[in-house]
């Protein structure tokens, strides 16, 4: 690499995103930093509202101005300061360098054009190659993704939800990007298809060695493909760090509170434990940390101070203040 | 462990949840369009007008009677619209005439409402068969041009106001049918109607309580635009001489008794033109803005 | 000491759609006993929201027989039938489209006690909605507001206390969290389960979410394509499952444990089309056991173990 990028594909410093809308202004991203290495997957994690889908449109500069305002220090990927790229320019690495799945496949295609239509007009936007050529190597991303070539002239109302997934996939992937954003890419799918999918995202990963984050509220999905985890709340990362080390050695609260949330499938009878309360309104935040209003362990200098991201050890960072006491710890078993 | 105070939390709640009722939600939408808030304005001028007018003119004197020595006077300061081939004041008459024209339109309208309203929330409703002969009957009439049929209507029943409110009325009727049957299909498919029949809710009840409520924007929308084009049937009829009867001052009639004289007294024709012009165009400048007011896609 | 509230026999719902018979709901049967749950699970469109609707005769079965407390409530006349409503009622999946937007909560949980006369007095009512309030856990300031004003959370809450408002003896609770967020669903579920225990209700639990109902019901009954495929009790579907769907289906579930890495079974292709179905296994074509016979006729359920059935010819 002669790039220098400290070996990250993806670097992005104290990145905030405000809707200013009639009723007042959104907080919807808060100040985050995220650092992502080639080849690795990173999980962002977070209840509706938490400011997962604008954090992904923040990267690609594609939220809606008006209403939306970008604050961001530093935005590089693969080394390249993308604050200044112009709109062309933009264009350009768009769809090619860094692409987009978007959270409901229903709505991501055009009605009026064939998948294989749309599938070849990303390649011949970027890779400047012919029209037949560009739709030959549409077929061919349709297999890649498991769909019979034949049916590139097929319009997106002829496929199931799971197979337009594929294809949406398939577009994404077109041009080989080096950073994949996959907003939920299987909320809107059954399990067993979720399955199919997640399962080709991982192959397709791995064989085009592309990096990826994986936007999800959906726990499970994060342990079977992230290689990292960022758990988002109210527009901050509250916590973030290999996928191990978060899962087994949870540090957050509210990261305990999403695991005790969920049923226990080895442990039937164990009781949920949700979390109390309600996610605060991204318009009117609270003072201090935003999950203090809910959290079990909260203190009155939580209401006070915003916490920072502090690192635990070299893997794993957490944004809680009460681990300033030497022998605070949250009550979720660790795990072995 | 806790030290977040339950009041601190209350606090947050209570204010999270006042917010604003529909009304005020429709008015902030409305406000930001100037066509909609000029409309609004002046349906209410014209309003005040058909209501403070009788107090200002005596309708015998100043309306109806005719002073032959001031016939086809040009506008002046003494009569700021001029007067007509009788020699009364055009300036009152068409102030005057508001009433009529408002009254016709309005009440036409609630006729059209009435009968528009329960034959297209039961067809959509009920479905099937009954859904298909009301619709079809429906096509008929809309294929009919309304004057048409508002002639033919007036010319069964007779002259007076009463039946011309009822033409015109009956003739707007198949709109409203089309409407709140396209909404009542909407809503019927929620699922807080299939909860009301899980209660065991009657049907007619479920219509009355839960589907047209939910109807009633697109229902207002309708009508006030409705009112429009029910004045204007109701000016044409008066103008072929099937509406109000003379003297009084309707808009239409007065059109029609200024044609003879349009060459050399044109004012006589103008001036309640442009009164209906106005009406009409307030009330569609109004409706309109209501539609994307009330029209949530159209938000933000 | 068996005493089954609801049972179910033959129940059968087809649709005509333009391009022929849509089987939704494929001559089902299963008892439920008193105070239990029973969870049925599937995949998006095998017919569990038909099921629960027919049941209700919110949408008429096309044949079968829907048997109450001993009466066959198929047979019931409209009136009658409104009556026994009381008893029956239903938590639906969508908390945004469940409630008349037009209505405060108020009218909203009144609506039903209001509507079978059970409390006349406004009064009494209004005390009556608050302690129903109170019993959902919603705070009392909230009786006037619209849903509108309100998250998912306490809109599922205003469902299950109308719900409950007439004292039912059996809830239908069709995907009563999938709408709301983990820790929401959380609260919700909870709620459910308190209420089960202190009033004594029956639950069916409608849901595609294997784990909320492995930690909710007694029993399980697995539908595929308007088919049941397995009915077991839920250790033993989660410890034993025998029929290849459900097996593909346990394993999809991702699990948010790093401890257990389990084989995945992936199947082919997606859910077919209900419409104009062949005479074969309804699995058949995804299946990764199915052999000649499968091609060549409907499997009936048989109890492979008690209490345990499948409807398999490779594994009965
Ligand atoms: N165009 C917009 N205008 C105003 N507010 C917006 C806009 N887009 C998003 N928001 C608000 O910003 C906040 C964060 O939204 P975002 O879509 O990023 O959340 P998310 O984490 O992706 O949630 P979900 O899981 O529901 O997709 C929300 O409160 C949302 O209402
Ligand atoms: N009113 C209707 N008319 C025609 N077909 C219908 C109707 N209602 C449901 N269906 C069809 O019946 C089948 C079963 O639908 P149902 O809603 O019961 O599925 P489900 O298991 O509840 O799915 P989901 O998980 O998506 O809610 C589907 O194929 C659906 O398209
Ligand atoms: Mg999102
Ligand atoms: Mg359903």
């Amino acid at each position: 690499m002669t790039k220098n990028n400290n070996g990250l594909i993806l670097e992005v410093n104290n990145l905030v995103v405000r809707y200013e809308t009639m009723d007042g202004i959104v907080r919807a991203v808060n100040g985050i930093d995220l650092k992502l290495g080639y080849k690795r997957t990173l999980g962002l994690v977070g209840e509706t509202g938490a400011g997962k889908t604008t954090t992904a449109l923040a990267l690609l500069r594609l939220v809606p101005d008006p209403p939306g305002i970008v604050e961001c220090e530093k935005l590089e990927i693969d080394g390249e300061n993308i604050l200044t790229f112009d709109s062309d320019k933009l264009d350009q690495i768009r769809g090619k360098d860094i692409s987009m799945i978007f959270q409901d496949p229903m709505t991501a295609l055009n009605p009026v054009y064939t998948v294989g239509e749309q599938i070849a007009e990303s390649i011949e936007l970027h890779e400047h190659v012919s029209k037949t050529e560009a739709l030959k190597r549409a077929g061919d991303m349709l297999e890649l993704v498991g769909i019979p070539r034949s049916r590139a002239n097929d319009y997106p109302h002829q496929f199931s939800g799971g197979m337009k997934q594929r294809v949406v996939i398939a577009i994404a992937l077109a041009c080989n990007p080096q950073l994949l954003l996959a907003d939920e890419p299987t909320t809107a799918l059954d399990v067993t298809i979720q399955a199919q999918v997640l399962e080709l995202m991982h192959e397709l990963k791995e064989k085009y060695n592309t990096s990826m984050i994986m936007i999800t509220h959906d726990l499970g999905i994060v342990a079977e493909i992230c290689d990292e985890v960022a758990v988002m709340y109210a527009g901050r990362i509250v916590e973030e760090g290999t996928l191990e080390k978060v899962f087994n050695h949870t540090k957050h609260p509210y990261t305990e509170g999403l695991f005790n949330s969920l049923p226990n499938v080895k442990d039937r009878k164990a009781k949920l434990k949700p979390i109390k309360g309600l996610m605060p309104d991204p318009m009117d935040l609270p003072p201090g940390c935003a999950f203090a209003p809910r959290c079990d362990y909260a203190t009155e200098a939580c209401t006070q101070k915003v916490p920072t991201l502090t690192s635990i050890d070299e893997a794993h960072r957490v944004a809680c203040i009460r681990y300033d006491e030497p022998d605070f710890h949250i009550e979720r078993r660790i795990l072995s | 462990m806790t030290t977040y105070t339950q009041v601190q939390k209350q606090q947050r709640a209570t204010k999270r949840y006042k917010k604003r009722s529909s009304f005020e939600e429709i008015w902030r939408q409305l406000r930001r369009n100037k066509g909609a808030i000029l409309g609004m304005i002046l349906v209410a001028v014209i309003v005040i007008i058909a209501l403070i007018s009788p107090l200002i003119y005596d309708y015998q004197k100043d309306i109806a009677g005719q002073n032959i020595k001031q016939r086809l006077q040009k506008p002046s300061a003494e009569h700021w619209f001029g007067t007509d081939e009788l020699g009364r004041d055009i300036f009152a008459r068409v102030l005057y005439g508001a009433r009529y024209s408002l009254a016709v339109g309005v009440v036409a309208v609630l006729v059209a409402l009435v009968i528009g309203v329960t034959l297209g929330a039961s067809a959509g409703y009920i479905g099937g068969t009954f859904e298909n002969i009301v619709m079809r009957v429906t096509d008929i009439f809309l294929a009919i041009p309304s004057v048409l049929m508002a002639i033919a209507v007036v010319s069964a029943l007779g002259k007076s106001t009463l039946n011309l409110m009822l033409a015109v009325g009956l003739a707007s009727t198949a709109p409203f049918v089309r409407v709140v049957r396209a909404s009542v299909l909407v809503v019927k498919d929620e699922e807080y109607i299939e909860a009301a029949r899980a209660i065991g809710m009657r049907p007619w009840k479920i219509i009355l309580v839960h589907i047209l409520p939910n109807c009633v924007s697109q229902i207002i929308v309708q009508a006030t635009l409705r009112v429009a084009s029910a004045i204007i049937s109701a000016a044409q009829l008066s103008f072929l001489g099937l509406g109000v009867p003379a003297p009084a001052p309707e808009w239409g009639s007065m059109l029609s008794s200024g044609r003879q004289y349009i060459r050399d007294h044109s004012y006589m024709t103008l001036f309640p033109g442009l009164a209906i012009m106005v009406t009409v165009l307030s009330l569609n400048l109004f409706g309109d803005g209501l539609r994307d007011a009330l029209d949530p896609k159209l938000k933000r | 000491m068996s005493d089954p509230i609801l049972e179910v026999r033959n129940l059968k719902k087809y649709f005509k759609t333009s391009r022929g018979m849509l089987h939704a709901v494929d001559d089902i049967s299963f008892t439920i006993e008193r105070g239990k749950t029973l969870g049925l699970v599937g995949e998006s469109g095998c017919g569990k929201s038909t099921t629960g609707r027919a049941i209700l005769r919110l949408i008429e079965p096309t044949s079968g027989e829907v048997i109450f407390e001993g009466v066959d409530i198929c047979k019931l006349s409209g009136e009658q039938m409104r009556k026994k409503r009381k008893d029956m009622q239903i938590i639906f999946q969508d908390p945004f489209s469940s409630l008349d937007p037009k209505k405060t909560v108020n009218q909203i949980i009144a609506e039903p006690i209001r509507e079978n006369r059970i409390i006349r007095d406004k009064h009494k009512r209004e005390d009556r909605v608050l302690e129903l309030m109170e019993t959902v856990g919603l705070a009392e300031r909230l009786i006037n507001t619209y849903p509108h004003e309100l998250d998912g959370g306490r809109r599922q809450r205003i469902g299950i206390a109308r719900a409950l408002a007439m004292e039912p003896k059996i809830i239908i609770c069709d995907e009563p969290v999938s709408a709301l967020d983990v820790s929401i669903q959380a609260q919700i579920l909870n709620l459910l389960k308190e209420l089960q225990e202190s009033m004594g209700l029956t639950y069916i639990f409608i849901t595609h979410d294997l784990a909320a109902v492995n930690h909710f019901s007694d029993d399980i009954t697995v539908m595929y394509l308007g088919k049941i495929v397995e009915k077991a009790p839920v250790e033993d579907l989660f410890t034993n499952p025998i029929h290849p769907y459900t097996r593909a289906l346990l394993s999809a579930i991702p699990v948010p444990d790093l401890s257990e890495k389990r084989r995945r079974i992936s199947l082919k292709g997606e859910i077919t089309s209900p419409v104009n179905l062949p005479d074969e296994c309804r699995f058949a074509p995804r299946c990764y056991e199915c052999i000649d016979r499968c091609r060549q006729g409907i499997p009936p359920l048989v109890e492979v173990a008690p209490n345990h059935f499948v409807s398999c010819f490779v594994h009965s």
